[in-house]
Protein backbone atom coordinates (compact mmCIF):
# COMPACT_ATOMS: atom_id res chain seq x y z
CA UNK A 1 0.00 0.00 0.00
CA UNK A 2 1.15 3.83 -0.81
CA UNK A 3 -0.07 5.83 2.25
CA UNK A 4 0.31 10.20 1.77
CA UNK A 5 -0.32 13.19 4.26
CA UNK A 6 -2.10 15.30 3.01
CA UNK A 7 -4.38 18.74 3.30
CA UNK A 8 -7.51 18.22 1.83
CA UNK A 9 -9.76 21.33 2.24
CA UNK A 10 -7.56 23.05 5.13
CA UNK A 11 -7.62 19.73 6.88
CA UNK A 12 -4.59 17.46 7.48
CA UNK A 13 -5.52 14.01 6.40
CA UNK A 14 -3.62 10.44 5.56
CA UNK A 15 -4.74 9.09 2.75
CA UNK A 16 -3.68 6.14 0.38
CA UNK A 17 -3.64 5.58 -3.22
CA UNK A 18 -6.14 4.18 -5.42
CA UNK A 19 -6.55 3.58 -8.51
CA UNK A 20 -4.95 6.71 -9.02
CA UNK A 21 -6.84 9.02 -7.25
CA UNK A 22 -6.28 9.47 -3.25
CA UNK A 23 -8.19 7.92 -0.77
CA UNK A 24 -8.76 10.22 2.06
CA UNK A 25 -9.16 9.10 5.51
CA UNK A 26 -12.82 10.67 6.07
CA UNK A 27 -13.67 8.66 2.99
CA UNK A 28 -13.14 10.79 0.10
CA UNK A 29 -11.90 10.63 -3.34
CA UNK A 30 -10.18 13.46 -4.54
CA UNK A 31 -7.32 13.60 -7.78
CA UNK A 32 -3.41 13.47 -7.04
CA UNK A 33 -3.31 17.74 -7.66
CA UNK A 34 -6.45 18.56 -5.21
CA UNK A 35 -4.06 18.59 -2.02
CA UNK A 36 -1.32 19.73 -0.48
CA UNK A 37 1.04 17.27 -0.11
CA UNK A 38 2.76 16.89 3.53
CA UNK A 39 5.55 14.34 3.95
CA UNK A 40 4.54 11.10 4.21
CA UNK A 41 5.17 10.36 7.71
CA UNK A 42 3.33 10.16 10.73
CA UNK A 43 4.37 12.44 13.49
CA UNK A 44 6.24 11.28 16.63
CA UNK A 45 5.98 11.45 19.73
CA UNK A 46 9.59 12.75 19.81
CA UNK A 47 11.61 14.63 17.31
CA UNK A 48 12.46 12.04 14.84
CA UNK A 49 16.16 11.19 14.12
CA UNK A 50 17.10 11.94 10.68
CA UNK A 51 20.15 10.17 9.53
CA UNK A 52 21.69 10.66 6.08
CA UNK A 53 24.72 9.60 3.97
CA UNK A 54 26.97 10.94 2.09
CA UNK A 55 29.42 9.54 -0.59
CA UNK A 56 27.67 5.84 -0.35
CA UNK A 57 27.45 5.43 -4.19
CA UNK A 58 31.01 4.91 -5.18
CA UNK A 59 30.78 6.50 -8.32
CA UNK A 60 29.11 9.65 -6.33
CA UNK A 61 31.96 9.14 -4.32
CA UNK A 62 34.50 9.34 -7.29
CA UNK A 63 32.51 12.31 -8.75
CA UNK A 64 33.37 14.16 -5.64
CA UNK A 65 37.06 13.54 -6.08
CA UNK A 66 36.71 11.19 -2.25
CA UNK A 67 38.15 8.21 -1.96
CA UNK A 68 34.95 6.03 -0.99
CA UNK A 69 34.81 5.99 3.02
CA UNK A 70 35.50 3.06 5.05
CA UNK A 71 32.48 3.12 7.15
CA UNK A 72 29.22 5.41 6.77
CA UNK A 73 29.56 9.00 6.37
CA UNK A 74 26.69 10.23 8.01
CA UNK A 75 25.01 13.07 9.03
CA UNK A 76 22.02 14.67 10.76
CA UNK A 77 19.41 17.21 9.56
CA UNK A 78 16.37 18.25 11.15
CA UNK A 79 12.76 17.70 11.08
CA UNK A 80 12.42 21.64 10.27
CA UNK A 81 14.15 20.79 6.35
CA UNK A 82 11.34 18.50 5.11
CA UNK A 83 8.70 19.05 3.02
CA UNK A 84 6.05 17.31 0.78
CA UNK A 85 5.55 16.52 -2.76
CA UNK A 86 4.88 19.41 -5.22
CA UNK A 87 6.54 22.04 -3.28
CA UNK A 88 9.13 25.11 -3.71
CA UNK A 89 12.64 24.42 -2.90
CA UNK A 90 14.34 27.65 -2.10
CA UNK A 91 17.69 28.71 -3.99
CA UNK A 92 19.56 31.23 -1.69
CA UNK A 93 20.57 34.54 -3.72
CA UNK A 94 23.70 34.82 -5.13
CA UNK A 95 25.28 30.75 -4.85
CA UNK A 96 27.08 29.15 -7.48
CA UNK A 97 25.95 25.27 -7.20
CA UNK A 98 22.72 23.82 -5.54
CA UNK A 99 21.86 20.44 -6.57
CA UNK A 100 19.61 17.78 -6.05
CA UNK A 101 20.11 14.04 -4.58
CA UNK A 102 17.37 11.68 -5.41
CA UNK A 103 17.84 9.09 -2.11
CA UNK A 104 16.26 5.94 -1.06
CA UNK A 105 14.19 6.94 2.19
CA UNK A 106 13.86 4.24 4.84
CA UNK A 107 11.26 5.16 7.17
CA UNK A 108 12.18 2.65 10.89
CA UNK A 109 8.82 0.76 11.75
CA UNK A 110 10.08 -0.43 15.45
CA UNK A 111 12.62 1.01 18.18
CA UNK A 112 15.53 -1.02 17.00
CA UNK A 113 18.99 -1.55 19.10
CA UNK A 114 21.95 -4.00 18.30
CA UNK A 115 20.33 -5.10 15.37
CA UNK A 116 22.11 -7.62 13.02
CA UNK A 117 22.02 -7.03 9.32
CA UNK A 118 19.95 -10.32 8.96
CA UNK A 119 17.43 -9.12 11.04
CA UNK A 120 17.42 -5.31 9.49
CA UNK A 121 14.09 -5.55 7.42
CA UNK A 122 12.19 -6.82 10.00
CA UNK A 123 12.51 -3.13 11.46
CA UNK A 124 11.41 -0.91 8.07
CA UNK A 125 7.84 0.42 7.98
CA UNK A 126 8.71 1.44 4.63
CA UNK A 127 10.27 3.64 1.96
CA UNK A 128 10.09 6.71 0.44
CA UNK A 129 11.88 9.11 -1.59
CA UNK A 130 14.26 12.05 -0.77
CA UNK A 131 15.29 14.69 -2.51
CA UNK A 132 18.74 15.79 -0.50
CA UNK A 133 19.64 19.28 -2.14
CA UNK A 134 23.11 20.86 -0.86
CA UNK A 135 24.34 23.77 -1.45
CA UNK A 136 27.81 23.27 -2.36
CA UNK A 137 28.85 26.89 -2.10
CA UNK A 138 28.35 26.88 1.78
CA UNK A 139 30.26 23.98 2.44
CA UNK A 140 32.72 24.02 5.35
CA UNK A 141 35.13 21.43 6.46
CA UNK A 142 33.62 21.19 9.89
CA UNK A 143 31.55 18.86 10.25
CA UNK A 144 31.03 18.47 6.52
CA UNK A 145 28.84 18.25 4.98
CA UNK A 146 27.77 21.16 7.57
CA UNK A 147 24.20 22.31 8.40
CA UNK A 148 24.33 25.15 6.44
CA UNK A 149 24.75 22.88 3.29
CA UNK A 150 21.88 20.24 4.61
CA UNK A 151 19.47 21.78 7.22
CA UNK A 152 17.75 24.41 5.14
CA UNK A 153 14.55 24.85 5.34
CA UNK A 154 12.32 23.28 1.86
CA UNK A 155 15.38 21.76 1.01
CA UNK A 156 14.74 18.27 1.60
CA UNK A 157 11.44 16.79 -0.26
CA UNK A 158 10.52 13.66 0.71
CA UNK A 159 7.25 11.74 -0.77
CA UNK A 160 5.11 11.57 -2.35
CA UNK A 161 4.29 7.84 -0.81
CA UNK A 162 5.30 5.82 1.78
CA UNK A 163 5.55 2.87 0.43
CA UNK A 164 5.02 -0.35 2.76
CA UNK A 165 7.71 -2.27 3.32
CA UNK A 166 6.59 -5.70 2.49
CA UNK A 167 5.21 -4.48 -0.85
CA UNK A 168 8.91 -3.37 -1.98
CA UNK A 169 10.59 -7.36 -2.75
CA UNK A 170 14.18 -6.01 -2.88
CA UNK A 171 15.03 -2.70 -2.12
CA UNK A 172 18.41 -2.84 -2.90
CA UNK A 173 17.91 -3.28 -7.00
CA UNK A 174 15.75 -0.41 -7.42
CA UNK A 175 16.35 2.36 -10.56
CA UNK A 176 16.86 5.80 -9.82
CA UNK A 177 16.73 8.86 -12.26
CA UNK A 178 16.58 12.36 -11.45
CA UNK A 179 14.76 14.19 -14.43
CA UNK A 180 15.79 18.73 -14.75
CA UNK A 181 12.79 20.14 -17.18
CA UNK A 182 12.33 16.48 -18.75
CA UNK A 183 15.78 15.88 -19.13
CA UNK A 184 17.60 12.88 -17.53
CA UNK A 185 20.40 13.73 -15.71
CA UNK A 186 21.05 11.25 -12.93
CA UNK A 187 20.31 7.31 -13.18
CA UNK A 188 21.57 4.51 -11.10
CA UNK A 189 20.89 1.96 -9.20
CA UNK A 190 20.19 1.14 -5.27
CA UNK A 191 22.23 -2.20 -5.56
CA UNK A 192 25.20 0.38 -6.35
CA UNK A 193 25.38 1.39 -2.57
CA UNK A 194 28.79 1.27 -0.85
CA UNK A 195 26.34 1.01 2.54
CA UNK A 196 23.34 -1.22 2.11
CA UNK A 197 20.24 -0.87 4.38
CA UNK A 198 20.47 -3.78 6.78
CA UNK A 199 24.02 -2.47 6.97
CA UNK A 200 23.40 0.98 7.51
CA UNK A 201 20.59 -0.69 10.37
CA UNK A 202 23.18 -2.72 12.04
CA UNK A 203 25.87 -0.01 11.89
CA UNK A 204 23.48 2.63 13.47
CA UNK A 205 21.74 0.62 15.96
CA UNK A 206 24.82 -0.24 17.06
CA UNK A 207 25.20 2.58 19.01
CA UNK A 208 21.92 4.33 19.10
CA UNK A 209 18.55 3.48 19.07
CA UNK A 210 16.52 3.91 16.25
CA UNK A 211 12.59 4.77 16.69
CA UNK A 212 9.73 4.35 14.69
CA UNK A 213 9.23 7.19 12.27
CA UNK A 214 13.00 7.59 12.20
CA UNK A 215 14.36 8.21 8.42
CA UNK A 216 17.60 6.99 6.94
CA UNK A 217 18.55 9.12 3.28
CA UNK A 218 20.58 6.29 1.65
CA UNK A 219 22.83 8.64 -0.53
CA UNK A 220 22.77 9.76 -4.02
CA UNK A 221 24.29 7.97 -7.06
CA UNK A 222 26.24 9.94 -9.68
CA UNK A 223 25.05 12.79 -11.98
CA UNK A 224 24.61 15.90 -9.73
CA UNK A 225 23.90 19.17 -12.01
CA UNK A 226 23.04 22.60 -10.67
CA UNK A 227 19.52 23.61 -10.72
CA UNK A 228 17.79 27.04 -11.34
CA UNK A 229 14.72 28.90 -9.98
CA UNK A 230 11.70 27.83 -12.12
CA UNK A 231 13.42 24.08 -12.62
CA UNK A 232 11.50 21.46 -12.56
CA UNK A 233 13.20 18.42 -10.39
CA UNK A 234 11.30 15.25 -10.40
CA UNK A 235 13.56 12.13 -8.10
CA UNK A 236 12.01 9.22 -9.08
CA UNK A 237 12.90 5.40 -7.68
CA UNK A 238 11.35 2.47 -9.35
CA UNK A 239 8.38 1.01 -7.20
CA UNK A 240 8.37 3.93 -4.66
CA UNK A 241 7.45 7.17 -6.54
CA UNK A 242 8.01 9.98 -8.50
CA UNK A 243 9.09 13.35 -6.03
CA UNK A 244 8.02 16.64 -7.90
CA UNK A 245 9.92 20.19 -6.73
CA UNK A 246 10.15 23.23 -7.94
CA UNK A 247 13.68 25.79 -7.73
CA UNK A 248 11.91 28.90 -6.29
CA UNK A 249 14.15 32.17 -6.03
CA UNK A 250 14.23 33.69 -1.99
CA UNK A 251 11.97 36.11 -2.04
CA UNK A 252 9.26 34.62 -3.79
CA UNK B 1 7.87 23.37 34.15
CA UNK B 2 7.93 22.23 37.66
CA UNK B 3 7.57 18.36 38.90
CA UNK B 4 7.56 16.54 35.56
CA UNK B 5 11.37 16.04 34.20
CA UNK B 6 11.34 18.51 30.76
CA UNK B 7 12.00 16.77 27.61
CA UNK B 8 12.56 18.99 24.56
CA UNK B 9 10.03 19.70 22.11
CA UNK B 10 12.01 20.19 19.24
CA UNK B 11 15.33 19.39 18.25
CA UNK B 12 18.70 20.11 19.76
CA UNK B 13 21.65 21.62 18.05
CA UNK B 14 24.41 21.93 19.54
CA UNK B 15 27.35 24.88 18.91
CA UNK B 16 31.20 24.11 18.61
CA UNK B 17 34.25 26.76 18.72
CA UNK B 18 31.61 29.29 20.41
CA UNK B 19 34.18 30.01 23.62
CA UNK B 20 37.49 31.80 22.51
CA UNK B 21 39.66 29.27 24.41
CA UNK B 22 38.33 26.42 22.79
CA UNK B 23 38.61 28.50 19.50
CA UNK B 24 42.85 29.16 20.56
CA UNK B 25 42.85 25.57 21.19
CA UNK B 26 42.08 24.46 17.50
CA UNK B 27 43.23 27.98 15.96
CA UNK B 28 46.81 26.18 14.79
CA UNK B 29 45.06 22.90 13.17
CA UNK B 30 42.39 25.59 11.05
CA UNK B 31 44.48 26.36 8.11
CA UNK B 32 46.01 22.75 7.74
CA UNK B 33 44.15 20.07 6.09
CA UNK B 34 41.57 18.96 6.43
CA UNK B 35 39.83 21.89 7.65
CA UNK B 36 41.83 24.36 5.61
CA UNK B 37 39.94 27.35 7.41
CA UNK B 38 38.48 29.03 9.81
CA UNK B 39 34.95 28.03 10.11
CA UNK B 40 32.60 31.01 8.87
CA UNK B 41 28.95 29.74 10.02
CA UNK B 42 28.21 28.29 12.81
CA UNK B 43 29.32 24.93 13.36
CA UNK B 44 26.53 22.89 14.75
CA UNK B 45 25.68 19.44 15.38
CA UNK B 46 22.15 17.93 16.39
CA UNK B 47 21.72 15.99 19.94
CA UNK B 48 19.36 13.09 18.39
CA UNK B 49 16.43 12.44 20.88
CA UNK B 50 17.50 8.96 21.59
CA UNK B 51 20.31 10.78 23.46
CA UNK B 52 18.35 12.41 25.78
CA UNK B 53 18.31 11.81 29.56
CA UNK B 54 16.62 13.74 32.43
CA UNK B 55 18.13 15.07 35.76
CA UNK B 56 18.58 12.26 37.75
CA UNK B 57 19.34 9.83 35.62
CA UNK B 58 22.19 7.19 35.16
CA UNK B 59 23.67 7.61 31.98
CA UNK B 60 25.40 3.90 30.72
CA UNK B 61 28.38 3.82 28.91
CA UNK B 62 29.34 1.05 26.27
CA UNK B 63 32.08 -1.18 27.28
CA UNK B 64 34.18 0.22 24.12
CA UNK B 65 33.87 3.81 26.15
CA UNK B 66 36.08 4.18 28.97
CA UNK B 67 35.41 7.87 29.10
CA UNK B 68 33.65 10.42 27.90
CA UNK B 69 34.08 14.19 27.33
CA UNK B 70 31.84 16.53 29.12
CA UNK B 71 30.36 19.56 27.55
CA UNK B 72 28.66 21.67 30.14
CA UNK B 73 26.56 24.34 29.03
CA UNK B 74 23.42 26.75 29.25
CA UNK B 75 20.66 26.29 25.71
CA UNK B 76 17.96 28.71 24.53
CA UNK B 77 14.69 27.22 24.09
CA UNK B 78 12.69 28.84 22.11
CA UNK B 79 9.19 29.85 22.72
CA UNK B 80 8.29 30.55 18.99
CA UNK B 81 9.18 30.04 15.77
CA UNK B 82 11.96 32.47 15.16
CA UNK B 83 11.63 34.83 12.49
CA UNK B 84 14.47 35.54 9.80
CA UNK B 85 16.27 38.99 10.62
CA UNK B 86 15.82 40.90 7.47
CA UNK B 87 12.24 40.09 7.33
CA UNK B 88 11.67 41.66 10.71
CA UNK B 89 11.59 45.40 11.47
CA UNK B 90 12.17 44.85 14.78
CA UNK B 91 14.51 41.68 15.77
CA UNK B 92 14.95 40.34 19.15
CA UNK B 93 16.64 37.14 19.56
CA UNK B 94 16.03 37.30 23.07
CA UNK B 95 12.09 37.70 22.58
CA UNK B 96 11.53 34.33 21.24
CA UNK B 97 13.37 32.38 24.00
CA UNK B 98 11.23 31.31 26.62
CA UNK B 99 13.65 29.12 28.68
CA UNK B 100 16.71 28.32 29.61
CA UNK B 101 17.98 24.89 30.05
CA UNK B 102 21.61 23.63 31.16
CA UNK B 103 22.63 20.99 28.90
CA UNK B 104 25.62 17.67 29.62
CA UNK B 105 26.54 17.20 26.42
CA UNK B 106 28.65 14.21 26.91
CA UNK B 107 30.73 12.83 23.82
CA UNK B 108 33.22 9.94 22.89
CA UNK B 109 36.36 11.55 22.70
CA UNK B 110 37.35 12.16 19.20
CA UNK B 111 40.57 14.53 17.81
CA UNK B 112 39.06 15.43 14.69
CA UNK B 113 35.89 17.61 13.79
CA UNK B 114 35.93 17.37 10.12
CA UNK B 115 32.89 14.61 9.78
CA UNK B 116 29.86 15.44 11.95
CA UNK B 117 29.86 13.62 14.91
CA UNK B 118 27.40 11.32 14.98
CA UNK B 119 29.18 8.20 16.39
CA UNK B 120 30.91 10.11 19.05
CA UNK B 121 27.82 12.39 20.20
CA UNK B 122 24.44 10.46 19.65
CA UNK B 123 24.84 7.79 21.54
CA UNK B 124 21.66 6.70 23.52
CA UNK B 125 21.39 8.62 26.71
CA UNK B 126 24.53 10.99 25.96
CA UNK B 127 22.68 14.36 26.72
CA UNK B 128 22.00 15.02 30.89
CA UNK B 129 19.07 17.78 30.41
CA UNK B 130 18.03 20.23 33.64
CA UNK B 131 14.92 21.88 34.25
CA UNK B 132 14.03 24.84 32.22
CA UNK B 133 14.38 28.14 34.13
CA UNK B 134 12.11 30.45 32.24
CA UNK B 135 13.53 33.65 30.85
CA UNK B 136 12.67 36.63 32.65
CA UNK B 137 13.14 40.27 31.38
CA UNK B 138 16.16 41.63 32.02
CA UNK B 139 17.77 38.14 32.28
CA UNK B 140 21.58 38.68 30.03
CA UNK B 141 22.97 35.95 28.70
CA UNK B 142 26.27 36.85 28.70
CA UNK B 143 26.04 36.81 32.46
CA UNK B 144 26.09 33.22 33.06
CA UNK B 145 28.42 31.26 35.05
CA UNK B 146 28.17 27.70 34.95
CA UNK B 147 30.27 25.32 37.33
CA UNK B 148 30.96 21.63 36.61
CA UNK B 149 31.56 18.91 39.74
CA UNK B 150 33.11 15.60 39.21
CA UNK B 151 31.89 13.63 42.40
CA UNK B 152 31.69 16.82 44.02
CA UNK B 153 35.31 17.86 42.63
CA UNK B 154 34.94 21.57 40.08
CA UNK B 155 36.73 20.89 36.94
CA UNK B 156 35.64 23.70 35.39
CA UNK B 157 34.15 27.22 35.40
CA UNK B 158 32.34 28.61 32.10
CA UNK B 159 31.94 32.35 31.67
CA UNK B 160 29.82 33.15 28.53
CA UNK B 161 31.22 36.54 28.73
CA UNK B 162 32.59 36.65 25.71
CA UNK B 163 31.48 34.14 23.55
CA UNK B 164 32.70 34.97 20.16
CA UNK B 165 29.31 34.65 18.64
CA UNK B 166 26.96 36.44 21.94
CA UNK B 167 23.74 34.65 22.63
CA UNK B 168 21.83 37.20 20.02
CA UNK B 169 24.34 36.47 17.30
CA UNK B 170 24.16 33.25 17.20
CA UNK B 171 20.84 33.44 16.87
CA UNK B 172 21.01 35.21 13.90
CA UNK B 173 23.61 33.75 12.05
CA UNK B 174 21.85 29.99 12.51
CA UNK B 175 18.77 31.88 11.92
CA UNK B 176 20.00 32.87 8.78
CA UNK B 177 20.51 29.41 7.17
CA UNK B 178 18.10 26.96 9.41
CA UNK B 179 14.91 27.04 11.12
CA UNK B 180 14.48 27.63 14.58
CA UNK B 181 11.18 26.17 15.83
CA UNK B 182 9.11 26.48 18.55
CA UNK B 183 10.28 23.94 20.78
CA UNK B 184 13.61 23.78 19.50
CA UNK B 185 16.47 23.89 21.69
CA UNK B 186 20.03 26.17 20.77
CA UNK B 187 23.45 25.66 22.84
CA UNK B 188 25.68 28.28 23.52
CA UNK B 189 28.87 26.11 23.35
CA UNK B 190 30.66 23.94 25.66
CA UNK B 191 34.21 25.17 26.69
CA UNK B 192 37.80 23.45 27.26
CA UNK B 193 39.86 23.57 30.24
CA UNK B 194 43.07 25.62 30.96
CA UNK B 195 44.67 22.82 28.87
CA UNK B 196 42.28 22.98 25.80
CA UNK B 197 40.59 19.55 26.41
CA UNK B 198 37.29 18.88 27.79
CA UNK B 199 36.73 17.85 31.55
CA UNK B 200 36.59 13.97 31.12
CA UNK B 201 34.69 11.15 33.42
CA UNK B 202 34.25 7.58 33.59
CA UNK B 203 31.72 5.07 35.16
CA UNK B 204 31.07 5.22 38.38
CA UNK B 205 31.44 9.16 38.08
CA UNK B 206 28.83 11.55 39.32
CA UNK B 207 28.72 15.09 37.04
CA UNK B 208 26.94 18.20 38.12
CA UNK B 209 26.39 21.18 36.48
CA UNK B 210 25.19 24.05 38.33
CA UNK B 211 24.65 27.67 37.73
CA UNK B 212 23.26 30.61 39.78
CA UNK B 213 19.34 30.67 39.56
CA UNK B 214 19.22 27.12 37.96
CA UNK B 215 18.22 23.59 39.41
CA UNK B 216 21.42 21.84 39.47
CA UNK B 217 21.54 18.69 36.72
CA UNK B 218 23.33 15.72 37.94
CA UNK B 219 23.90 12.18 35.95
CA UNK B 220 25.82 8.98 37.22
CA UNK B 221 27.55 6.96 34.75
CA UNK B 222 27.11 3.48 34.71
CA UNK B 223 28.22 0.56 32.82
CA UNK B 224 26.18 -0.54 30.26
Amino acid sequence: MKHARVIHQGHVQDAIEDEGRLLLANGSRVALDAVQWLPPLQPTQRPRTILALGLNYADHAKELEFKAPEEPLVFLKGQSALIGHRQNTVRPAGVQFMHYECELAVVIGRSAKGVKRDDAYDFIAGYSVANDYAIRDYLENWYRPNLRVKNRPTCTPLGPWLVDAADVANPMALALQTNVNGKVTQSGNTRDMIFDVPFLIEYFSSFMTLHSGDLILTGTPDGVVDCQPSDEVVTSIEGIGELVNWIANENN
Amino acid sequence: MSATPYLPAGTVYGTLLNFPREWDAWEGPMEAPPYKAAPLAPVLYIKTANTWSTSGADIALPGHVPQVEIGATIALVFGENVPPRIETPVWNAMNYVAHWVLLNDLSVPHASFFRPPVKFKCLDGFLGIGQPRARQPGDDPSQFRVEVRVNKQRVQTLDFSQLRRAADQLVADVREFQALEAGDVLMLGCDVCPDGKRPLAHVGDVIEISAPGFVPLTNSLVAA
